[in-house]
């Protein structure tokens, strides 16, 4: 019924361009998630009396997490776009098994079994696309048939057995960590670290930093609405201490990791995408109202499809970094994943209904859950009760998100 | 005993916003065929809503009364146990169970709790043949044809022991046939004691079936005209649905009108979703640069399906027909192509088609032409786009706090102009408005129309489609009429009257049937169904 609301006329009435700007809003709902991870790091820091944040256990935490973090970033765009993945756990598999042979049994050279395997996850992934996009079956039916299919096809591979080993150069993608460059510094009580990963450390925030204030910059200078001096450096003051706490500690441990080099690679482009690019404006919309979508000329169809072709690629790379971790490509590997980068994204803040969700917050998602896991580990839980947590952490955080919004009122 | 059986007294609905009721009576007298007549929004379903419980007592004010006692209904529940049954215009029928399954859904025959199937099949067998329907009982309804189910609509009501059947529009989806049928069932009906209230646009089914007749106009009764005490022509129905009175205010325009920049020729358009029926039958039209043209229609004309195609094939399937540009023919077939070709369209039906409601103005204003803020890399420059829509929410009047506020807090005006700035940054060189004004307070029409003068003025050509016959006449250089899929005549600004523009607009079957089996045009339920505003 397009009846009209007078009364939310008279609440937004405010005259354009009054004043001075609003005071800024404090968002709740998209900065909850990051309260809570540090609640959640704080909390389990605190219970294993500091053990959670030791150098050797923070590496830990990335290297474990890593595939997990690769394929949440491909999920959060299907599920922006108001799509599901059930099978991304089942394609980790088959990729993993395809790189194992290419290399293993059939001795071909690594760069180019690595590109064969990554071309693989795009076939794999166009195919689910066509079925979606194109011929217009609902993702969870296709994906549900893909789960099915491409651990089949996993088990057929490896004629049900593991494969390995795998190169080193692939290994070190996985687990190894870039070479000692430039020596160790003393860093007084803390002892030695690693001077090049310091230096990348601190680069890294000032480039962070140059580039918010840029972007503030710009936004006052179009007469837009931009946080207080004050508020802007305590966020920059946070984000370096958090980023260079990491730093340090993986300095005094052994280095940066590889997979930490490429997740960063990944997070950053996909967040340009995701921000910037018309594709990635493109995926909000269609998830937003896929009939506006289409009337406002997005070629919906095949944006879909190439929203999962990303998908299989980003599948296959984690596929060949948890093969490559354990060493084996196994019939089973990668099962359940697909539920663990599901529940990374919706923890992360991405709405159910599609058209809301942010890489950075599937990845902090996907570190909330990767914390809880560690952290209980660490404290002896059994995997049973780690299991229920993270469930009951998963629906508390929808359930946040739906309550939150249904308090703003947004009209839906 | 009194001879009406339904008497509605000083009923007023308000909407937020809009009253669609105003102080309306409606007498029915006992075992006749009522007829409702009025232009769309009028306020016919929903009246009929007020008597059948939709909108339940204390929702609006004013007094039903039927057979002789005041009524409250709280819901359909209610006013269904009176023996008032509603059949609406899209039928309301479970496609996946057989007929007798439809018949008696929620109204079940059992015996110790469990269903009676041979009652069940037997009941509906002799209510299909009392109307007139030689099916099986258990046959799937996905399986009958549109005429078909709205006799199991008819079977239904009548198994709740109905006394006064409503239909809205009931022929409105159906051939010349079912038609004809179906007002023989309402006559027998008729005579069998079941008083029968109908909502058509078809006058001559009304003048044909009808013993009274019932006029609103914008929410109020006009008069009720009996066919057997007065001579009732169709023209005298028209008169008293349109009225005299051009009581909305348009701005001053003179139009600067240049040379063709659009042509549609022999436009036919096939339903999408049912086969075969031809929804857009051999239309032609042309635009010129700085004309406002209208496109005027009853539900069901097909005026949006016919745009939509245009607008890159966006409704309809066996699309043929040819398209010119400025001359030129051109292929648009997807509505990338069609905005390539510089044709936009803005939808009747915003918030479903028109706005991504979750996201913020900026963006939604941004969303058909984001390749116009693209750099050289293909990065959407932020600040640029927030430029863009504050120009807009300054130039368009939006009210809202800033271009950051999420579109579906906005109200329905703001919407519109939101709505209508994504399509002004787009810059298409035709723009088609689909009921720019649906649903819009009228200082805000008094605004939209001023824009659309303006898009003129900068050598723009504008069709308008709307339902309100005055606004057409009171802001277009020209006006088409639509009924039954064909283009039925267009009159300049200077000979478009409302009574002319109605007679073409209500011209459906009976001059056509001559020249081809006759498709009456899908109901899209979505986009033809009236709105309650």
């Amino acid at each position: 019924m397009s009846s009209i609301a007078p009364a939310s006329t008279t609440e937004l009435a405010a005259p354009p361009g009054s004043g001075a700007p609003r005071k800024f809003e404090f968002n709740l709902r998209s900065s909850g998630i990051y309260l809570a991870f540090a609640a959640i790091v704080v909390l389990f820091d605190i219970l294993t009396h500091g053990l959670l944040l030791t150098p050797e256990n923070v590496s830990n935490l990335i290297v474990q997490n890593s595939y997990i973090l690769v394929l949440a970033i491909g999920m959060i765009l299907v599920i922006i776009a108001g799509h599901i993945d059930l099978s991304a756990g089942s394609v980790v598999g088959v990729t993993g098994a395809i790189a194992a042979t290419l290399m293993v049994n059939h001795h071909i050279a690594w760069p180019l079994a690595l590109l064969i395997t990554v071309a693989a996850g795009a076939v794999i992934g166009a195919w689910q696309g066509y079925w979606v996009a194109y011929f217009g079956l609902p993702a969870f039916i296709v994906t549900l048939a893909g789960m099915l299919v491409f651990r089949a096809l996993t088990m057929t591979v490896l004629g049900n057995q593991g494969i390995g080993p795998f190169p080193d150069q692939v290994r070190t993608l996985s687990t190894g960590f870039l070479g000692n460059l430039m020596g160790n510094v003393g860093l007084g009580s803390l002892g030695g670290a690693d001077l090049f990963t310091l230096l990348v450390g601190v680069l890294a925030v000032l480039a962070a930093v140059g580039g918010q204030w840029r972007a503030r910059a710009a936004k006052i200078r179009y007469g837009q609405q931009a946080e207080p001096v004050g508020i802007f450096a305590g966020k920059m003051a946070l984000m370096a201490f958090v980023v260079l706490g990491v730093i340090v500690q993986l300095a005094r441990y052994k280095n940066l990791p590889w997979v930490l080099v490429l997740l960063t690679v990944l997070v950053l482009g996909y967040s340009l995408v995701a921000s910037r690019t018309v594709f990635g404006r493109h995926v909000y919309a269609i998830g937003g109202n896929p009939q506006a979508a289409v009337l406002s000329g997005v070629k919906v169809k095949k944006v879909t499809f190439w929203i999962f072709v990303n998908m299989g690629v980003l599948a296959a790379i984690a596929g060949v970094v948890f093969t490559g971790r354990l060493n084996q490509a196994g019939p089973t590997a990668g099962t359940n994943f697909e539920l663990d980068a599901i529940a990374a994204a919706f923890i992360g803040g991405a709405a159910v209904t599609g058209g809301v969700g942010k890489v950075v917050g599937a990845i902090t998602g996907g570190l909330i859950m990767g914390v809880i896991n560690n952290g209980m580990s660490l404290l002896g839980a059994p995997s049973e009760r780690v299991m229920l947590v993270k469930g009951l952490i998963l629906l508390a955080a929808v359930a946040f998100d739906v309550w939150a919004k249904r308090r703003a009122g947004t009209a839906r | 005993m009194d001879d009406n059986i339904l008497h509605m007294a000083g009923i007023t609905k308000t909407f937020p916003g809009v009253k669609a009721l105003q102080d309306v009576n409606l007498e029915v007298k006992r075992g006749e065929i009522h007829a409702i007549c009025g232009e769309n929004g009028a306020g016919k379903s929903t009246l009929m809503k007020v008597l059948s419980g939709v909108y339940p007592y204390g929702s609006y004010e004013g007094e039903i009364t039927f057979d002789g006692e005041a009524c409250e209904f709280g819901n359909i529940r209610d006013s269904e146990a009176r023996g008032i049954v509603i059949i609406h215009q899209e039928l309301a029928l479970s496609p996946h169970l057989s007929i007798a399954e439809n018949i008696f859904i929620g109204n079940e025959r059992v015996r110790r709790g469990l269903i009676d199937w041979h009652r069940t099949n037997a009941e509906a067998a002799e209510l299909l043949r009392r109307v007139g329907l030689a099916e099986n009982p258990t046959v799937r309804v996905s399986d009958l044809g549109v005429g078909k189910q709205q006799l199991v609509e008819i079977a239904k009501a009548l198994s709740k022991k109905v006394r006064l059947l409503i239909l809205d529009e009931p022929t409105a989806a159906l051939n010349d046939d079912d038609s004809e049928h179906l007002l023989d069932l309402l006559r027998d009906l008729r005579d069998e004691g079941v008083t029968c209230v109908i909502i058509s646009h078809k006058l001559n089914e009304i003048e044909a079936v009808a013993d009274s007749v019932t006029i609103l106009r914008d929410g109020r009764t006009i008069e009720t005209l009996d066919f057997h005490t007065q001579t009732v022509t169709q023209d005298r129905i028209i008169t008293g649905m349109v009225g005299r009175d051009l009581e909305h205010r348009y701005p001053e325009h003179t139009p600067n009108i240049g040379e063709e920049i659009l042509r549609v020729e022999d436009w036919t358009v096939f339903s999408p979703t049912q086969r075969g029926r031809k929804v857009v039958a051999g239309a032609n039209l042309f635009l010129r640069r700085g004309e406002i043209v209208g496109l005027a229609g009853l539900m069901g004309a097909g005026r949006t399906e016919l745009a939509m195609s245009v607008f890159g094939r966006a409704y309809g399937v066996d699309i043929s027909g040819r398209l010119f540009k400025d001359g030129k023919e051109i292929k648009a077939r997807s509505v990338d192509e069609a905005i390539e070709h510089g044709i936009g369209y803005a939808t009747e039906d915003r918030k479903r088609y028109g706005l991504n409601l979750i996201d913020d103005i900026k963006r939604n204003i941004s969303a058909a032409a984001l390749t116009k803020l693209a750099d050289g890399a293909g990065l959407v420059d932020p600040h640029e786009e927030y430029r863009v829509a504050e120009g807009f929410r300054a130039s368009m009047n939006i009210k809202a706090p800033a271009v950051t506020a999420v579109a579906g807090k906005l109200s329905g005006g703001n919407q519109q102009k939101v709505v209508l700035s994504k399509w002004m940054f787009a810059d298409p060189d035709v723009l088609i408005l689909d009921e720019p004004t649906r649903g819009i307070d009228v200082g805000a029409k008094f605004e939209i129309y001023t824009i659309i003068q303006r898009l003129a003025d900068a050598g723009k050509a504008v069709l308008v489609i709307s339902s309100e016959l005055p606004e057409l006449l009171g802001i277009c250089d020209r006006v088409y009429a639509m009924a039954a899929g064909r283009i039925t005549g267009v009159l300049e600004r200077d000979q478009a009257t409302p009574e002319r523009m109605m007679t073409l607009m209500t011209q459906t079957t009976e001059s056509l049937t001559a020249q081809e089996p006759v498709y009456v045009p899908a109901l899209e339920p979505e986009h033809e169904q009236e709105k309650d505003q």
